[in-house]
């Protein structure tokens, strides 16, 4: 963990309330596939936890969408201004030797599943990537899978773009039967999915005070009663590990 | 070199820096980044007698100028505290402060018995003054009686000296703080967090699951500098001062309030270095505002010594 003074390179809308911000930080080489970090928001005194989406050089991309008035101010700073990041923090996706994987995003969990996907790529496997959104305007980061050599199956729920319904939805219309799964989403989609896989890794989202494991603001119960810290156990956790 | 050690009851600190309860877990995540060996002394997360799993989440919101938190004294016990979490901390030289809580004034001194004879252990801080839980915490700590007398109980069985840690959320302080003394109290910390809360506009829910929490960082730095000024014209026993401080600047203001040690704590969370920066910014400040140590700033705002 280290602080870092990133500078602003870019940082623009992709989607309806969905920004893109690329950071000039020597945090970039250290951060793995679904670490997060830290951001101190100008004017606000906790930190906003936002994961870690691509990394190139010292260039750290962050996909963040407008939640309050701390990610608002966010997205009115301009290239060249500084953020405070802390990071990278969590566990990250572990990238395991396996032939086979399907990586499911949901909304603003799609990110982090962007540097997954090439890591998995990188050594062999053969990914397939669902994304899902609630409507068309939601929809981002096709082109940048795209990019990678994958062509992303897209749901939304009201299918106004792509296969209607859930990302289990677009697994079923897609015909994608791989049994090891990497996901990142809103807890009803990281639900439905536990429900369906019993192999593979989800990343979960939560409200957080420091990010790394002293605060117990985040902490969620696992299938064994032990309690766990999202930031520090997790973000990403073994599916069915954690009660959801 | 400026001399910025401080002797209290228990404590021989080496500077006036402490971690706050409940921002820095046991020590281990910070002794990844910092050598706990800077800091003056450290107070870990408060112990109750059985293990406890908090409350629901959301836990944490922001606030203006701070933070409002409902965890909700959350901790394994006293048992794996004393068996796991402890031992840690003797390779460190620092000295330890134990926070303990209880949901029965009873179980203060329960939890302090079982603590009793672990050399780690420097002082204990009974944390009378909660504002997260349904029973004990600051129900207690807003009762002048039942407060004196979770302090007999605890001075009883405790065989090192007992801070008290006392809540803003009384209509005059210096009436609790006065009755802690009385009961045998060796020092007071002040203060803990201010019961507060906040509402989601979307929802219209209250944003915490405990509806309430309490705020804590800056925000509350001026109502602590208030309650260190007006218990240390009130008690004879020291004080640690504790609510917001940001930097050495905030360190100095509590000692001209009154206060001899200081604990940090929200500002661990989203400045994990904090403790250690505002060590090395104090020799600067206090000699920027003419003084030859900590020492001789205690207390250069009381009434008293103007």
């Amino acid at each position: 963990m280290k602080q870092s003074n990133a500078v602003i390179l870019s940082n623009a809308p992709i989607a309806r309330d969905v920004f893109k911000m690329d950071l000039r930080t020597d945090l970039a080489p250290m951060a793995k596939p679904g670490q997060f970090v830290q951001v101190a928001v100008p004017g606000f005194f906790l930190r906003r936890p936002i994961s870690v989406s691509w990394t190139e050089g010292d260039v750290l991309r962050i996909v963040y969408k407008i939640m309050g008035n701390g990610t608002d101010k966010m997205s009115s700073m301009k290239p060249g201004e500084e953020l405070s990041l802390l990071g990278p923090l969590g566990t990250g996706f572990p990238i395991k030797d396996e032939k086979e994987v399907v990586i499911m995003g949901g909304g603003v969990g799609t990110p982090p599943m962007l540097k997954t996907a090439k890591a998995y790529l990188d050594q062999g496997s053969k990914v397939d990537v669902i994304l899902g959104f609630n409507t068309a305007q939601d929809v981002f980061y096709v082109d940048e899978f795209e990019q990678l050599g994958i062509s992303p199956v897209v749901c939304t729920m009201d299918g106004s773009a792509g296969v209607k319904g859930t990302v289990l939805d677009g697994a079923a219309s897609a015909g994608i039967k791989t049994d090891y799964v990497l996901a990142c989403g809103p807890l009803p989609m990281l639900r439905a999915i536990s429900a369906s896989y019993t192999k593979g890794y989800i990343s979960l989202e939560s409200r957080m005070g420091c990010g790394f494991g002293v605060c117990n603001g985040c902490v969620m119960t696992d299938t064994n009663g032990m309690q766990v810290r999202v930031c520090k156990n997790g973000p990403v956790f073994p599916i069915g590990k954690v009660v959801l | 070199m400026m001399d910025l050690s401080v002797q209290l009851p228990g404590l021989n600190l080496k500077n006036p820096i402490i971690p706050a309860s409940g921002t820095f877990a046991f020590g281990r995540e910070f002794s990844m980044i910092y050598d706990l060996s800077l800091l003056g002394g450290m107070c870990v997360k408060s112990v109750t007698l059985a293990p406890r799993e908090g409350n629901p989440l959301p836990r944490i919101a922001e606030a203006p100028s701070g933070m409002i938190n409902a965890i909700g004294l959350q901790n394994r016990g006293v048992e794996f505290v004393a068996e796991k979490e402890l031992p840690f901390l003797t390779k460190f030289d620092t000295e330890v402060i134990v926070n303990v809580a209880g949901a029965s004034i009873q179980e203060y001194g329960e939890v302090i018995e079982r603590l009793q004879g672990i050399d780690v252990i420097k002082a204990f801080e009974l944390n009378i003054s909660c504002p997260n839980v349904s029973a004990g915490g600051m129900a207690i700590g807003t009762d002048p009686d039942l407060a004196a007398e979770c302090v007999r109980i605890a001075k009883r069985v405790a065989d090192k000296p007992v801070y008290v840690k006392l809540s803003p959320n009384v209509t005059d302080i210096t009436k609790i703080a006065a009755a802690v003394e009385q009961a045998g109290a060796d020092g007071l910390v002040l203060i803990n967090t201010m019961p507060a809360m906040r509402i989601d506009l979307k929802t219209r829910k209250p944003l915490l699951a405990n509806i309430t929490g309490g705020l804590s960082g800056p925000a509350i730095k001026p109502i602590a500098i208030r309650a260190v000024y007006q218990c240390a014209q009130a008690v004879n026993i020291p004080i640690i001062g504790c609510g917001g401080i940001t930097c050495g600047e905030d360190v100095l203001e509590f000692l001209l309030a009154g206060a001899s040690a200081v604990e940090i704590g929200s500002e661990n969370l989203v400045d994990p270095w904090a403790c250690p920066r505002i060590i090395d910014e104090l020799p600067g400040v206090l000699e920027k505002y003419r003084f030859a140590s900590v020492k001789d700033a205690i207390g250069k705002a009381l009434p008293q010594n103007s």
